[in-house]
């Protein structure tokens, strides 16, 4: 930890929230490390990151020397201001950056000691054991079957029309959706509620087995019922995946994570336990988040 | 409050009055397009309908050996080469006897199409014993005649101003007081090739060649406009300059005038690959090089506009990119792929100029059975018919616009049928 850190958590008075704005700005600069617990030991460590920067088209760097551990079996909340590129390092983890136009990824990225950007590393597959669950419900315009379906047809994970069902059976109870939807499997999935889709989403991931699901702000389109069912479900997948969630919601990385990392303006700035992070935030920043004076 | 209020009030009337207006421009240009497209529909049909009927006269033809020249038993190349334009010369001469004038006997002759000694041919052959009898038949009449029966002459005018003289009138007054002249369905219209005998002209050959051109045109033109429109709005490299280039120019291409597309053609696949000239295969391939940019421009505006959320949920489970593509993607925009290759294809079935270039225009007679017979198409036939004299030829150029427009319609509705189909799969 740094002198400059150091100062900045013993600075006494909190900023006024008039004041937020120009104190983000002042504040960036003096991010130069990750304060917290942000790495692991090998044997706990699922994906290990070091280093890393991502720039847009026209070299517009969206994230800064990012280093962090996460570990096996954890679910580890992102959160952050809007536009600190918590997502954006979310899609690092599978390479889903790859897609986007003028997009370039540097450093290390390691799941379990594999460098996923080496030359021998297929994306596809990569995908394949790093699942992702987006934001808005974006189910296929096919039915309800076919979605979950549609990972193992690709990867010949059943071989024949028995296991599939097996598959989208056990993949719709793990997502909580098998009772709803048991009578309609040949229905459209575009035809369910929001929260019936991210569910399906959910489902259509965790069909193909992934090691590890992300998450990118799951619940924000959704009411607050189907949140909770959602976080229950987060909550249950927990014993059988790594689950990096992106949320915007700090109750809801405080209820479902065991870590929690803090973004800021492209920066990692704490990581640690979510309970230490809430109740004893080490940067002057984290605090004044999670306490709601900016973001 | 009140204040506001009063001048949101004021406002309101002028709001409305402009809304008002708005709409009643709306109803105006619909009705003046409506009432165009009436007119033209009026006009056409009122023209084109007589054509798809045509006059026949009743002849009583002595079909004696000694005229024709032939017996029964003789073999068919002797039977086909006997002279049957004397036995309905004759047949005229009987029903009117005492003509000497030179140029009334002529017309007598002509009172009949020049097609009726092969009908009476086509008869002798199919059975030989009717030689030596004499038979009633129904004969395809002149088409002078056919356009006095479809009061097209006027009987008061003075005779130097009419195609039919007074004689003339004479026998048709006489035919028909013995119930002689009748309009049957025109068969001969969708049976046959060209002629220059408008009563003996038929729309089949360049019906035919439209059918060849618009199959081929579409076999060539959609699987390479939605493979290069899928290429360069899933897979080309973005902010590429050479890409760019090529999008410039595809969108240039559009604007390009039709003839300077078949000029390409006859220079490329005529001149340098030695294709066959008139025939539907080059037809099809400029009209393939035309409606090209039309498709790829409105297939490439269909991918774009399904939602990248889809593109990410198939890449997120470990679907490759093509997997992505054409599993989701393309099906999703197949709609939109399909009214751009419908309006593309109706572009190409109207289009004349670009196979003029190509030797389209020619005089087709035989119906083509193979995509490198020669061949014209429906809109050429139309233009070509439309520069011919006579006045039978006017309403057959109406009746092929009809036959053009049914072809377009039938087209269309077979393309968006296909495009419920797919629309119906959410």
């Amino acid at each position: 930890m740094t002198e400059a850190v150091l100062n900045m958590t013993e600075a006494n008075a909190p900023p006024s929230r008039e004041s937020a704005a120009g104190k983000r700005e002042e504040f960036a600069h003096e991010i130069s490390n990750t304060v917290g617990r942000p790495l692991l030991s090998d044997a706990a460590t699922k994906f290990r990151c070091r280093d890393v920067d991502v720039f847009y088209a026209g070299d517009k760097q969206a994230i800064f020397n990012v280093s962090m551990d996460i570990g096996r079996n954890e679910v580890i909340a992102m959160i952050g201001p809007s536009g600190c590129g918590k997502s954006t390092f979310l899609r690092c983890l599978n390479r889903m950056n790859d897609t986007i136009p003028g997009c370039r990824v540097t450093g290390d990225i390691h799941l379990d000691s594999e460098d996923i950007h080496a030359r021998a590393q297929d994306p596809v597959l990569l995908r394949a054991r790093v699942g992702m669950v987006f934001q808005k419900p974006n189910p296929f315009p096919k039915s309800i079957y076919d979605n979950v379906a549609y990972g193992p047809r690709l990867h010949g994970l059943a071989a024949n029309r028995a296991e599939l069902d097996d598959i989208v059976e056990d993949s719709l109870t793990k997502a909580g959706l098998f009772n709803e939807v048991k009578d309609r499997l040949s229905a459209p999935g575009t035809g369910l509620s929001g929260g019936q889709q991210q569910r399906l989403c959910i489902a259509r991931t965790i069909a193909v087995s992934p090691e590890v699901i992300l998450m990118d702000e799951p619940t924000s389109a959704l009411d607050p019922i189907a949140t909770a069912t959602i976080e229950e479900l987060i909550d249950e997948l927990r014993q059988s995946f790594t689950i990096c969630i992106v949320t915007h919601s700090m109750q809801q990385a405080a209820r479902i994570s065991q870590r929690t990392a803090y973004f800021h303006l492209g920066k990692l700035v704490e990581v640690n336990d979510t309970k230490t992070v809430f109740t004893n935030p080490q940067h002057q920043l984290t605090e004044n988040y999670i306490t709601g004076r900016f973001g | 409050m009140s204040a506001i209020t009063d001048k949101v009030r004021a406002s309101l009337g002028k709001r409305y009055a402009r809304e008002k207006r708005f709409r009643a421009y709306g109803v105006i240009s619909i009705t003046l397009s409506l009432l165009f497209l009436a007119l033209l529909m009026v006009n056409i049909f009122s023209r084109g309908l007589p054509a798809f009927t045509s006059t026949y006269i009743k002849l009583d033809v002595v079909l004696d050996a000694q005229t024709l020249g032939v017996t029964a038993t003789d073999p068919v190349e002797k039977l086909r080469a006997a002279d049957y334009s004397s036995v309905v010369t004759n047949s005229l001469k009987t029903l009117f006897p005492g003509v000497e004038d030179r140029k009334q006997k002529k017309a007598l002759k002509s009172l009949v199409s020049g097609d009726a000694p092969y009908e009476l041919q086509h008869m002798v052959l199919d059975n030989p014993s009717l030689i030596g009898t004499t038979q009633s038949v129904w004969l395809l009449a002149d088409d002078e005649i056919d356009m006095y029966q479809k009061g097209h002459v006027d009987r008061n005018a003075p005779e130097a101003d009419r195609r039919i003289k007074d004689f003339q009138l004479a026998w048709l007054d006489k035919l028909e007081a013995d119930g002689r002249i009748k309009r049957k369905f025109n068969t001969i219209f969708f049976t046959r090739g060209d002629s220059r005998e408008p009563e003996q002209a038929g729309i089949l050959s360049a019906l035919t060649g439209s059918l060849f051109t618009m199959t081929m045109t579409l076999m060539f033109a959609f699987p390479i406009g939605v493979m290069a429109a899928i290429y360069l709005e899933e897979f080309a490299p973005k902010n590429n300059i050479f890409v760019d280039f090529i999008e410039v120019n595809i969108n240039n291409l559009a604007a390009v005038p039709s003839i300077i597309f078949g000029l390409l053609g006859l220079a490329i696949f005529i001149q340098m690959f030695g294709m066959p000239r008139s025939s539907p295969l080059v037809g099809s391939f400029v009209l393939t090089l035309l409606i090209l940019p039309t498709i790829i421009i409105a297939s490439r505006a269909a991918l774009k506009s399904v939602p990248p959320s889809i593109r990410e949920a198939a890449l997120g489970i470990g679907a490759s990119r093509t997997q992505a593509v054409f599993h989701h993607v393309v099906p999703l925009a197949m709609p939109g792929i399909l009214t751009g290759t419908i309006i593309g294809m109706a572009h190409a079935v109207g289009e004349s100029a670009p196979l003029l270039m190509v030797g389209m225009v020619a005089f087709i007679v035989d119906v083509p059975h193979t995509i490198t017979d020669p061949a014209t198409i429906l809109p050429v036939q139309i233009y070509l018919w439309a520069d011919s004299p006579e006045r039978a030829f006017t309403e057959r150029t109406s009746a092929a616009i009809i036959i053009l427009l049914a072809f377009m319609v039938t087209m269309n509705m077979l393309a968006i049928v296909l495009r419920k189909q797919f629309e119906r799969r959410w």
